[in-house]
């Protein structure tokens, strides 16, 4: 279970306090697959910050999985991001000249996960996002839908409390984007949480719940029968 | 994260980067090599002249004054020479052997003369002075009591009468003032070469005239940690026997070696210590090589350094893989620093005597390799503290932004 109660972040902006996110009331469900849209501005990146755990609210509290994330240190949000959260950027995010294998490897080397063990669920989750084979390859060498589905893996391989798909299509073609909308889709039907932050109505037809920002606050939160399931 | 794993990300990490990475290295490689071939000639140099002087660390030498304190001078004797070598008396000198010495000509039967001197002395002088021979013999105890009329010549006098073949000057007649002389040895060069030797009572009868003066004595002590005490005791020998309350009123002149060895000993140190501040130097440019493309590796892989933090990497983390990355380069680099140096010091010391007579082969000195090894380690912990800990601590949102 993932809650936002009341969070609000101010950035300060040279001498003007901006407003990013303003006391934001969410609470995501165990298994749910949640678009979060909003034009940019929105306070959408802001709120994938927070969720992603790569910053902390001004105001307000954020639990995940029922621990407060407001107050921790460095050293326990890098822990916390390591086990629960799983990161699928726009942009990839591969580490290069790093083989496919040990880019999916690395959250497990950080958790201090033994060699064998790592291999092993790292061969399994390439094989999950259907790359059973491409471990040895560069990021270099493989497409824009492939370096996206190993960063899935990667994501994955943890078992996370939640996948924070970040703008996931933004950089691909339109076969690719619906091979990973369906893999995402797929995942969240066995289980995982999926939350989607983007601006395309073509992703987050894909959603079981829209959530709608303007202006740092929620504008709409919408259930909808999944379109194009 | 295990250090053993840090270890394995900052091996891809620079082996990623072939080529700088081995540049980099080859400020560090360069400045050990030299660090160490520097060292080991200095070494080499260093126990040349200790091979070449050492028996001087035990050396005292007395020399009987030119001019009195009062009067003419007096002389020291055999009476002195005997009293030294007292075991009670002086229980940390092991011997005193005297020299009696002038200036004397030598000639072959029908040639020309040549100015040189005579040494006058007892048996065991080639001993105690540490002299090798190059041919022949030196005079024995029986040759010594009987006066005999032998000679060992030093390189000086082989030069002036046989060309420098001591082969030839063995067993051949010279005449020594005006007196016959059998050949019998010859003595290799040491800087005192001009000189030709024989026995004390020898050279008092036939080439200096006179009664049981001796010019020198050489004596020698226990140890060269003795060295002062035999010092003491000799002082207080002659003093007591020359009736002196005074230093100021002595005759003689007693002088330890020692004291002369230690100081060219010292000069040699400053030398090579100059030289390997000079090497040294080469690897401070090193390491600042190190930490320029360390500064740079950092700048470049701000986005992985996101990346690794956004899925779960410690701050510690990073900054373990970076200063690893700068060590293991560092360290690499020292390595391969110290098989060149080690390489060319050994080279060194099979080549060198060949192409240059009497050099000094090169010693590697254990010491200098673990030194430079350890500093270089150092150094890589140094260069890379700053940029690691400027990884370590960049924010995942911003460092993940960096394009």
């Amino acid at each position: 279970m993932i809650e936002l109660d009341a969070v609000t972040k101010v950035y300060q902006a040279g001498k003007v306090a901006v407003r990013a996110l303003d006391t934001v009331d969410l609470t995501i469900d165990e298994g749910d697959l949640v678009a979060i849209m909003g034009p940019s501005g929105s306070g959408k990146s802001t709120m994938m910050n927070i969720l992603g755990c790569l910053d902390v609210p001004t105001t307000g509290h954020y639990r995940l999985g029922g621990t407060d994330v407001v107050g921790m240190r460095e050293n326990a949000l890098a822990d916390l991001r390591n086990r629960r959260i799983g990161f699928v950027f726009q942009s990839f995010n591969l580490i290069p000249r790093t083989s496919a294998a040990r880019n999916v490897e690395l959250p497990l080397v950080y958790a201090g996960v033994g060699r064998r063990e790592r291999r092993d669920r790292a061969r399994e989750a390439l094989a999950r996002v259907g790359l059973d084979g491409r471990g040895t390859s560069m990021p270099n060498e493989l497409s824009g839908g492939q370096q996206q589905r190993v960063a899935i893996a990667r994501a994955l391989v943890t078992r996370p409390a939640m996948i924070l798909a970040d703008e996931p299509t933004g950089n691909l073609d339109t076969t690719s984007t619906r091979e990973v909308m369906e893999l995402l889709v797929e995942l969240n039907d066995a289980g995982r949480t999926v939350v989607l932050i983007t601006h395309e109505d073509e992703v987050a037809e894909f959603a079981r719940r829209v959530v709608r920002l303007r202006d740092g606050r929620v504008v709409s939160d919408a259930r909808q029968e999944a379109l194009r399931r | 994260m295990t250090v053993w794993e840090a270890a394995r990300l900052a091996l891809r990490g620079l082996r990623a980067n072939k080529l700088r990475s081995g540049l980099t290295t080859l400020g560090i490689i360069i400045g050990v090599a030299a660090v160490i071939v520097l060292v080991a000639l200095g070494n080499g140099i260093q126990s040349g002249f200790t091979e070449s002087f050492g028996s001087l660390a035990t050396q005292i030498t007395v020399n009987a004054n030119q001019e009195g304190t009062n009067g003419a001078p007096r002389d020291l004797t055999d009476a002195d020479v005997a009293a030294l070598d007292d075991p009670v008396d002086a229980p940390d000198v092991v011997s005193a052997t005297p020299i009696a010495g002038g200036p004397v000509t030598v000639q072959l039967p029908g040639g020309s003369r040549f100015r040189t001197s005579v040494t006058g002395t007892t048996a065991g002088y080639l001993d105690v002075t540490d002299r090798d021979l190059v041919v022949g013999r030196m005079f024995d105890a029986t040759e010594e009591r009987g006066k005999a009329k032998v000679a060992v010549l030093a390189p000086g006098p082989v030069e002036d009468l046989f060309a420098g073949d001591a082969g030839a000057a063995l067993g051949s007649e010279v005449r020594i003032g005006r007196t016959a002389f059998r050949v019998i040895g010859v003595v290799a060069a040491t800087g005192q070469d001009d000189v030709v030797i024989t026995p004390l009572g020898t050279a008092r009868s036939f080439l200096l005239g006179g009664g049981d003066a001796v010019s020198t004595v050489v004596v020698v002590a226990r140890s060269p940690e003795a060295v002062p005490a035999a010092l003491a005791q000799v002082t207080a020998i002659l003093d007591d026997r020359q009736s002196v309350d005074d230093p100021a009123e002595r005759d003689y002149t007693a002088t330890a070696q020692q004291s002369l060895l230690d100081q060219v000993n010292q000069t040699l140190s400053f030398l090579t210590l100059f030289t390997v501040a000079v090497a040294a130097i080469s690897l401070i440019v090193g390491g600042i090589g190190v930490a320029n493309i360390m500064l740079v590796t950092v700048t470049e892989r701000t986005r992985e350094i996101g990346i690794r933090k956004a899925i779960g990497a410690r701050r510690r983390a990073i900054l373990q893989q970076f200063l690893l990355e700068s060590t293991i380069l560092a360290g690499f680099g020292g390595l391969v620093g110290i098989l060149l140096g080690v390489g060319l010091s050994t080279a060194a010391a099979i080549a060198l005597p060949q192409a240059i007579p009497d050099f000094p082969p090169p010693v590697v000195d254990v010491n200098s390799v673990l030194i430079s090894f350890g500093i270089s380690l150092l150094i890589g912990l140094v260069a890379g503290g700053y940029p690691a800990n400027r990884a370590a601590r960049l924010r995942p949102i911003e460092a993940l932004r960096f394009q």
